[in-house]
């Protein structure tokens, strides 16, 4: 459905978007996610034709974006990270132009209104002007604008801020909804949110393509990768001299006496096999007791944070694609 | 185009601006005819129509400065960049609504002209004319002040900038007269502009090699002009200047005299500045 090739963009000598490919497949739900300034939006507004690419090129449908702009734009509706709303109309004005706009026939276009309006539940509002609305009630009728017309892809950069938890639930039930028989692309820099709606993840950082999979897949990816908290009654030095023993296999990334006695280590661990128990006979050789020991998985979000590099020095995951987190 | 030009004309008069600037135009023609036809009773329309076209001076920037920067400033724009409508169909729809919106108090202007005919025989042709030319006056510089709103996203500086050529178009047949016209003068006046405009495609282009080329363009055929012919010279930079006097072309078709050239040049300048605003929205996507 879109197909995005070599896509660059530099702003002076600052490059936002780096050489980004990926391909979007009709009726998914696709999940843009990266840091703030990763070049998500900048990368939305190349597909949806509001700023020409440095380099490379945008397909929508068959239509290049800057060979056929009307063609391929007549497929997008798009919701920028701004509602782009003219505050001195009323909701269904403005509405109804977006439609005439978009080519919406005259016959069907009070009946598009009515139906977007329903979707998006502004119907209340529909005589208020827009300046005197709330940053929710924006970002809907922002929403409604971008799925006027029934267009094949709909994009929509953080389509979530600012409105309330009910709003929330609401939204994203309409995006599975709009899921169901068209692309939707939808970004967010939050990971709960985009897991909970998105079939797959196309996760950038600093301009660069990190990451394209399912959300199940990066989670079992992060899955081999376990951290293991132990508090030990031992000291510091001797806690080092029994995990010595087993070389690779365990790396030490935090190790803290809590007094004289105690010890609290953290431990990454880094092969498959569960190492719970020689960790265990390890130390009750020496007669030192394990006081607690904790096995913690990695999240989704985790996953993401090492991916996009702001977590990687405290915790760093092995997941990266090549050239992938700097 | 017409999705764009029905919002744009509406959204004049959901607000106060359309009001404002018709009454404001029919405000000041209004204060001409009275002065001059019914109380010093001078038996034409032309003369209020020539003696009142400065009131542009103020009535266009204060409607052109919103019209793209508005949009910017509330990224508007970038519905109108998402929408499946070419850039040229914005312009265009966004400056037939500013057109139309003289329109209206140039059709109740035009029946002034009947009013004063009911006292005493008067000239409708050239009354007429000199109504067509204010219009078609007003489009033109329309057209400029839709230009410098198009190149910055801050409403004050775009009517600044455009009452600053608007004034220096009205000025500018006193301004030529200050100038000496002497062959020498003028190639070298002529020539600070190309350097000028060479520094400008600099400053667009980031490249050397274009500004460069473009002072060697245009300083050639200067210099070459100067030494084959010095006559062609003398008087070229006011001449230069001349043609840069809008207000002074409404003269003509006040003293009576159906100027087509008049007609032509109006259209040519509203045509060329739709142009460069289409070009100057086109660049803010390629920044």
């Amino acid at each position: 459905m879109i197909e995005v090739k070599n896509l660059t963009k530099v702003y002076g000598d600052h490059v936002a978007v780096d050489h980004v490919s990926f391909t979007i497949d009709s009726g998914k739900i696709y999940g843009f996610l990266g840091p703030n300034g990763a070049g998500k939006t900048t990368t939305m507004n190349i597909i949806t034709g509001c700023l020409a690419a440095t380099e490379g090129t945008v397909t929508i449908d068959g239509h290049d974006i800057y060979e056929e702009p009307i063609a391929a734009k007549k497929c997008i509706g798009y919701l920028p990270e701004m509602p782009p709303l003219y505050q001195d109309m009323t909701v269904m004005d403005y509405l109804r132009f977006v439609a005439e706009a978009k080519g919406v026939e005259s016959k069907k276009l009070s009946g598009e209104v009515e139906r977007v309006m329903k979707q998006t539940d502004v119907g209340s509002m529909r005589l208020r002007l827009i300046k005197n609305l709330s940053k929710g009630y924006r970002q809907r009728i922002g929403l409604a604008q971008a799925i006027l017309g029934d267009p094949k892809v709909i994009i929509l950069d953080e389509p979530t801020v600012g409105l309330d938890p009910q709003q929330l639930i609401e939204i994203r039930e309409l995006i599975r909804q709009l899921g169901r028989n068209r692309t939707v692309l939808l970004s967010s820099h939050i990971m709960q949110e985009i897991s909970a709606v998105c079939d797959t993840l196309i996760i950038i950082a600093n301009g660069k393509l990190v990451a394209e999979d399912t959300p199940e897949n990066l989670e079992q990816q992060a899955e081999h990768e376990q951290t293991l908290k132990l508090s030990v009654h031992a000291g510091k030095e001797k806690t080092k001299d029994i995990l010595a023993a087993f070389g690779d296999m365990v790396e030490i990334r935090s190790l803290k006496s809590v007094n004289n006695e105690e010890t609290e280590v953290e431990l990454g661990i880094q092969t498959e096999e569960d190492i719970r128990e020689k960790l265990f006979y390890a130390f009750a050789d020496v007669h030192c007791a394990i006081l607690s020991m904790v096995r913690e998985k990695q999240s989704l979000e985790d996953v993401f944070l090492a991916l996009t590099g702001s977590g990687a020095s405290d915790k760093p995951v092995g997941t990266a694609k090549e050239g992938g987190a700097a | 185009m017409k999705a764009i030009f029905k919002r744009e004309l509406k959204s004049y008069f959901t607000g106060m601006m359309g009001y404002v600037f018709i009454a404001f135009v029919l405000l000041f023609l209004g204060i001409y005819t009275s002065a001059l036809n019914l109380k010093y009773g001078y038996p034409g329309f032309e003369y209020v129509v020539n003696s009142s076209s400065f009131m542009f001076l103020i009535a266009v920037p204060v409607l052109t400065m919103r019209v793209f920067a508005e949009e910017r400033k509330q990224s508007t724009d970038q519905l109108l960049y998402s929408l499946p409508v070419s850039v040229m169909d914005t312009v265009m729809g966004k400056y037939l609504a500013m057109v139309v919106l003289l329109a209206i108090p140039t059709a109740v202007v035009s029946l002034y002209p009947l009013l004063i005919g009911s006292f005493g025989p008067i000239s409708y042709a050239t009354a007429y004319s000199s109504i067509g030319a204010f219009f078609l006056m007003g489009c033109a510089l329309i057209a400029i002040g839709m230009f410098m709103s198009s190149i910055t996203e801050n409403q004050i500086i775009a009517a600044v900038m455009c009452l600053g050529t608007l004034i220096l178009c009205y000025l500018m047949t006193a301004l030529s007269k200050l100038m000496t016209s002497t062959a020498l003068a003028s190639t070298i006046s002529l020539m600070v502009v190309a350097l000028l405009i060479s520094l400008v495609v600099r400053l667009m282009t980031r490249s050397w090699m274009a500004a460069g080329l473009m002072a060697v363009v245009t300083f050639v055929p200067l210099v070459a002009l100067y030494l084959i012919s010095p006559t062609t010279m003398a008087g070229a930079f006011t001449n230069a200047l001349g043609a840069l006097a809008i207000f002074d072309r409404m003269t003509n078709f006040t003293n009576g005299i159906f100027d087509l050239t008049g007609i032509v040049y109006f259209v040519s300048v509203a045509a060329l500045f739709c142009f460069f605003t289409v070009q100057a929205v086109e660049k803010r996507r390629w920044s």
